[in-house]
């Protein structure tokens, strides 16, 4: 079972707090359950038996919330009496590419209101893809006294001045993480918002956001903080600066830089150097904006103990890459631009062979005419490198199925493999032949597969593939390929633990769509844009599946009878009542 | 099977950017002459300007044939490839202020089919801007001479300056060089020979 969403669908009596009775079998239980900590487990867990059901729900603290339309506020609070933390994920994942139109939905706001209302001691919220207004930030600061952690990682709706209440008003804050948000720049005083007396903050994450801040706030504010272990800067605090935040914080474990690549002086080159030799415990590093081949070696002391480098933001040169993986022995994650090239990647085969988790992002995703970046070269050699390599987000312009064959061969304990050939419907550059066979190779030899991104020329035979063999997988991405219904119907029948499947621009029409019929319930999502769905399709799917949600989005100018967006799920709560009027639920 | 596409704003243009020679044409007679020179800057500038299709290009440029078959301007998928918003924002931010002071600048060379993009920024000189493009395409341009050219090459590094004008590469000041250089493009065979003669 996936989570909790489907069990909630009980009786009521069964919820009634009543019935929880205080006999010490239940105590002694609640007790062990509290041990448990995986949502998963403790899904298992309430389905043995009736008691087994009472003690978890009284036990759990947090609870996890895949998709926020599967289920209400009130049913998670009716069943959930004790919560403290909550993670919440919104609209569906294409929205991080715009394919899903502005005021979707997804809003914190109705959740918020019965959550002050049932927990008001709630301690955490960590939001994904939700929406949230200033109004609601200050509601939060507001109603719950305990508060202390918030972490929002690509939501919208929100600007700095939400920001500057949770700094004003949330005393006992610990930790404030704000990724990647479609967030509203005003300016950066919300950092100054912190009181003077507070002291609490362990986790301060605002590397995505533009304006500048108020340094000195920033100062003493790390400077009084001192159980501060993650600390991510945007890229307006200078190299100076970042000397003088470090300098109070030798204990950080976590930290992100501004910007990399100020004009130092011999002497300020130097302070900064001592001061990052005595930074013993960081363990992960990113930001270096900008970084330059010049100040990198300064970083050399704290790459012995490095496990994450990321170093998406920082455009390197695949000699400079070289020189300072070669200071990275210990390193578990590593994420690059393409800027380092087949060669940067040999470099890294040959210095970091505990690597188990590669991703490199394209510097210049739109720009046709230049032609860098890495090729099948640079992937095939840090397989060589890196054995233990399990999750791989690969971005490139070129790929063969024989390349893909030998990299499996190599690690063959792949969990995550995404792969993205940039060109649409791109062949073997060399044998023109589809990419069928380099993911059939995937899905052959790694078993423990759970995440596939397919891309490349494909026909059916792909998908033929995986239905046979991944049968660990959950969650598939695919995008222009595919030849027929077959090749969407294979998926649906084969693969057991399929929760997440989502398609762009596929010829997969109403015959694979209701191949799933059997098979949505168990599944968090589909979602399928740009294929060959009907209106008549999916109203035919709603019709038979009553317990699925099944909501279309229609394109300006397509045919009345297209169904142009799909996006099917399960849900105990019923169709959407917060629907735009650009969201029709069949 | 269907390919939803839209057309964005920030259109890429550089598919319809002229040049004279096809990609990986390296026959001479397609190369520009010094007398054709200013077709040639008048009609990047059309290009660069108009969000016209590449075959405005072609007659204006009185171009090969094979131009016409070119590809037109690929237009850019939405949501493809699937790189989040803000990661795009944060590394065009940096394009953009870099391009703005004119230190990125394209590098094309005669016979390559495409093009490479360098940070003049870097290079403190001539010498070192040279080697690098030398590495960078594995070949050499020969020792500079202020009377006659690039020699010991076939290859002269040119490039096209503020004016538009198309000069060779060590003629002017680095600081004035570095200031002024819009593109490089780096000559190949007689007509790079020719460019020494004054």
């Amino acid at each position: 079972m996936e989570s909790s969403e489907v069990n909630m669908s009980r009786d009521s009596s069964e919820l009634d707090e009543s019935a929880r009775g205080s006999s010490s079998p239940d105590l002694a239980l609640e007790r062990v359950l509290s041990l448990l900590k995986s949502h998963r487990d403790r899904s298992s867990v309430s389905l043995v038996c009736k008691d087994w059901y009472n003690a978890e729900r009284w036990s759990r603290t947090h609870v996890f919330i895949g998709n926020c339309y599967s289920v209400s506020p009130e049913i998670v609070a009716r069943r959930f009496p004790k919560i403290r933390s909550v993670t919440l994920k919104g609209k569906p994942r294409f929205s991080d590419f715009n394919l899903v139109p502005q005021n979707w939905g997804a809003d914190i706001h109705p959740w918020l209101v019965v959550f002050a209302a049932k927990y008001p001691f709630l301690e955490e919220l960590r939001l994904k893809r939700m929406t949230i207004s200033d109004e609601s930030l200050e509601f939060l600061a507001v109603s719950f006294p305990n508060f202390k952690a918030l972490s929002l990682l690509s939501c919208d709706g929100f600007s700095t001045d939400g920001l500057a209440i949770i700094a004003t008003h949330c005393k006992n804050l610990t930790e404030l993480d704000i990724q990647e948000n479609g967030i509203d720049d005003k300016g950066g005083s919300w950092l100054s918002c912190f009181p003077e007396s507070f002291t609490s903050l362990e986790a301060l994450n605002f590397a995505n956001l533009t304006s500048d801040i108020n340094f000195d706030a920033l100062e003493r504010l790390v400077g009084r903080c001192k159980s501060m272990r993650v600390l991510k800067v945007n890229r307006s605090i200078s190299l100076e600066q970042l000397q003088r935040l470090l300098v109070n914080a030798l204990q950080l474990a976590e930290l992100g830089t501004g910007s990399f690549s100020q004009e130092l002086t011999f002497r300020q080159y130097e302070e900064l150097e001592s001061t990052l030799s005595s930074s013993k415990n960081i363990h992960t590093l990113s930001g270096l904006w900008e970084a330059k081949g010049l100040h990198l070696p300064a970083l050399y002391p704290v790459c012995t103990h490095l496990t994450f480098l990321s170093l998406s933001y920082a455009p390197l040169q695949s000699g400079e890459l070289a020189k300072l993986l070669a200071h990275c022995p210990q390193l578990r994650r590593l994420w690059v631009l393409d800027t380092v090239e087949d060669e940067g990647l040999e470099a890294v085969g040959s210095s970091c062979p505990l690597l188990e988790e590669l991703r490199v992002f394209p510097a210049d995703p739109f720009d046709e005419d230049i032609i860098h970046g890495v090729t099948e070269a640079g992937f095939v050699a840090v397989s060589y490198g890196c054995p233990r390599l399990h999750y791989v987000l690969y971005f490139c312009r070129q790929m063969t199925n024989a390349a893909v064959a030998t990299i499996v061969q190599n690690c063959p304990d792949f969990t995550h493999f995404r792969l993205c050939i940039m060109d649409p419907g791109q062949p073997d550059y060399l044998t023109n032949e589809p990419m069928d066979e380099a993911f059939g190779a995937v899905v052959k030899t790694c078993t423990k597969l759970q995440r596939l991104s397919v891309s490349g020329l494909l026909t059916d035979l792909t998908f033929e593939y995986i239905g046979r063999y991944a049968k660990n997988l959950e969650t598939l991405s695919v995008a222009f390929a595919g030849s027929s219904d077959w090749g969407m119907q294979c998926v649906l029948t084969g693969c057991p633990k399929l929760r997440k499947l989502e398609i762009r621009d596929c010829p997969f029409g109403n015959a694979a769509l209701l191949s799933g019929l059997d098979k949505y319930e168990s599944m968090r999502s589909l979602w399928m844009s740009a294929c060959h769905v009907t209106m008549d399709g999916c109203r035919q799917l709603a019709r038979e599946m009553p317990r699925l949600n099944v909501e279309v989005m229609k394109e300006d100018g397509s045919d009345d009878s297209e169904a142009d967006k799909v996006y099917v799920y399960r849900s105990i709560a019923g169709p959407r009542r917060d629907a735009p009027p650009f969201v029709l639920t069949l | 099977m269907e390919r939803r596409v839209n057309y964005q704003n920030d259109l890429n243009l550089k598919a319809t950017e002229l040049r004279l020679g096809l990609p990986g044409s390296d026959e001479p007679e397609k190369q520009s002459t010094p007398c054709i020179r200013n077709n040639k800057r008048s009609s990047s500038e059309i290009s660069e300007e108009s969000r016209s299709k590449s075959s405005y290009c072609v007659t204006e440029a009185g171009k090969d044939d094979h131009q016409d078959t070119a590809p037109p301007v690929k237009a850019q998928v939405v949501g493809w490839p699937p790189i989040r918003s803000y990661r795009k924002n944060c590394l065009q931010t940096k394009n953009n202020e870099v391009e703005g002071a004119g230190m990125y600048v394209k590098v094309s060379v005669d016979g390559a089919p495409y093009l490479r993009k360098i940070d003049l920024k870097v290079y403190r000189s001539y010498a070192g801007l040279l080697k690098a493009l030398e590495n960078m395409f594995k070949l050499t341009v020969g020792a500079y001479s202020e009377r006659e050219g690039y020699n010991g090459s076939d290859y002269a590094p040119t490039y096209e300056d503020k004016d538009g004008d198309w000069m060779l590469v060590g003629d002017v000041p680095w600081e004035m060089f570095i200031s002024s250089c819009k593109r490089l493009r780096i000559m190949k065979g007689s007509e790079a020979r020719g460019l020494g003669c004054v």
